[in-house]
């Protein structure tokens, strides 16, 4: 049957990854290639690069990156931050991205998914959505890392991006990321109960029981984390271990 | 040198990035001319299949599949470059394939999330097959679809992946192979898959 991925997030700015990453056995732990290369070998499911410049002459540069990474890793890529225009999606597909992730563009301007859907697949489009709880219930899509609110509910939203097209939704809850005490499962469960397309959970995993619990408790096809495995608090090796003693299904 | 036939395929180039880093030569090319020295060819794909038929035709490459096959030259098709080398496809409308393999390809049928997205295991049922040469039974492999492979001689099935119903994930059938999941996308036991076919003797 199908395993549960486990999915780093590298953070890239001006084509070096930013965050404190400490590996010692890398030659260049600022390198997105080397340390793709590193997860690849550790057992990473998937790779997404989360672009946090993203100007114009920025997304060269990340299509760069995506093109050198995939030269020599050999698991899907994912590539998100900042893309606006179809045309984003070309150069990073082209570059050899697998799959593109969209936020803000695709709040602002919905019709994108479509587009992109029609000329690509849905296959590579990722609804990448950041989103906080409501005082009365539910919960709110925001903006620029969870400083714009848009009055956006996350259900109706993930709902929509189902129906233009959307492949896969990647989603970070605001109330727990950085938090580390795991996975916003209510909101998870709410949003894998909604929609048909495959989930990606991020935001407040911490620990082993974290990722166990994500996908015990809700349906989650994937777990995302970045510092947790940058700061090398855990591999991705002990992750997909425990999770196989846990009976959870894991690709070895 | 192995051709890769380019019909605006989406893996195009991760396909013959797999096939450098293996260190094997590859030249990729939309025109029979360029692709007919090949001693073997692979046929990507990543799109719908009615609008994959319609490219190979304008470029004559589907004539061109035909006769490659025909004096035995190895064909791989690859996610959906291996559901156009059946009869006929159902996606968005009925149409024809290349006809290489007896079957037909349609939507899966599964109470499981579509697309089938991820890393499923195999279950080999033909472990002769040279594709699989050092490849275990339950070896996972990135699927990325959902339009599945219906086999109608069910000897040229060699491997399967469970998704609620059995998907059809490596065929053979003399010369002509097919992967359902994305070698180039499977790691290093994708790779595996990609040299064996590199180095079979056919």
């Amino acid at each position: 049957m199908l395993a549960k991925r486990i999915i780093p997030c590298l953070d890239v700015h001006e084509g070096r990854v930013v965050k404190g990453v400490n590996f010692l056995n890398l030659r260049d732990a600022g390198d997105p290639v080397e340390l793709a290369k590193f997860y690849s070998a550790q057992g990473a499911d998937e790779i997404v690069f989360l672009d946090i410049t993203a100007t114009h002459e920025e997304r060269k540069t990340v299509a760069d990156v995506v093109e050198r990474t995939a030269e020599e890793v050999f698991v899907p890529l994912c590539v998100g931050g900042g893309i606006r225009a179809v045309q984003d999606f070309h150069l990073l597909l082209r570059a050899g991205a697998d799959k593109i992730a969209i936020n803000s563009a695709a709040v602002r301007t919905p019709s994108l998914i479509a587009q992109a859907a029609e000329k690509f697949g849905s296959q590579c489009v990722v609804l990448a959505v950041d989103a906080k709880a409501k005082a009365n219930g539910g919960w709110e899509v925001y903006l620029n890392g969870g400083r714009l609110s848009t009055g956006i509910d996350l259900i109706e939203w993930v709902t929509k991006a189902e129906n233009l097209g959307a492949g896969e939704i990647l989603l970070t809850s605001m109330d727990t990321d950085g938090t580390k005490q795991g996975f916003d499962l209510d909101m998870l469960r709410e949003v894998c109960k909604t929609v048909k397309i495959p989930v990606i959970a991020s935001g407040g995993c911490g620990s082993l029981e974290h990722f166990a619990d994500v996908f015990r408790k809700t349906d989650c096809d994937a777990a995302l984390a970045a510092s947790l495995f940058h700061y090398g608090e855990l591999t991705i090796g002990e992750v997909k271990t425990y999770l196989n003693n846990e009976g959870i299904e894991v690709r070895k | 040198m192995i051709g890769i036939i380019d019909y605006d395929a989406g893996n195009l180039m991760s396909v013959r990035n797999s096939l450098r880093y293996l260190g094997f030569d590859c030249v990729v090319s939309d025109k029979p001319n360029a692709l007919s020295e090949c001693e073997k060819l692979i046929l990507p794909g990543v799109g719908a299949f009615p609008s994959a038929m319609t490219k190979l035709n304008e470029r004559g490459l589907d004539e061109f599949i035909i006769k490659s096959v025909d004096k035995g030259i190895p064909l791989l098709g690859i996610c959906l470059g291996m559901q156009v080398l059946f009869e006929v496809g159902n996606e968005v409308d009925r149409a024809s394939g290349l006809g290489l393999l007896k079957g037909e390809v349609r939507l899966i049928e599964t109470k499981y999330k579509l697309p089938h997205i991820g890393w499923n295991s195999l279950e080999i049922r033909n472990a002769e097959c040279e594709l699989l040469n050092n490849v275990q039974n339950n070896s996972y492999m990135y699927f990325v679809h959902s339009y599945m492979c219906e086999c109608f001689e069910p000897s040229d099935i060699v491997a399967i992946a469970d998704y609620g119903e059995p998907i059809t994930a490596i065929v053979q059938k003399g010369n002509v192979f097919g992967c359902q999941f994305h070698p180039e996308k499977s790691s290093d036991i994708g790779l595996k898959i990609y040299e064996n076919y590199a180095k079979s003797k056919m």
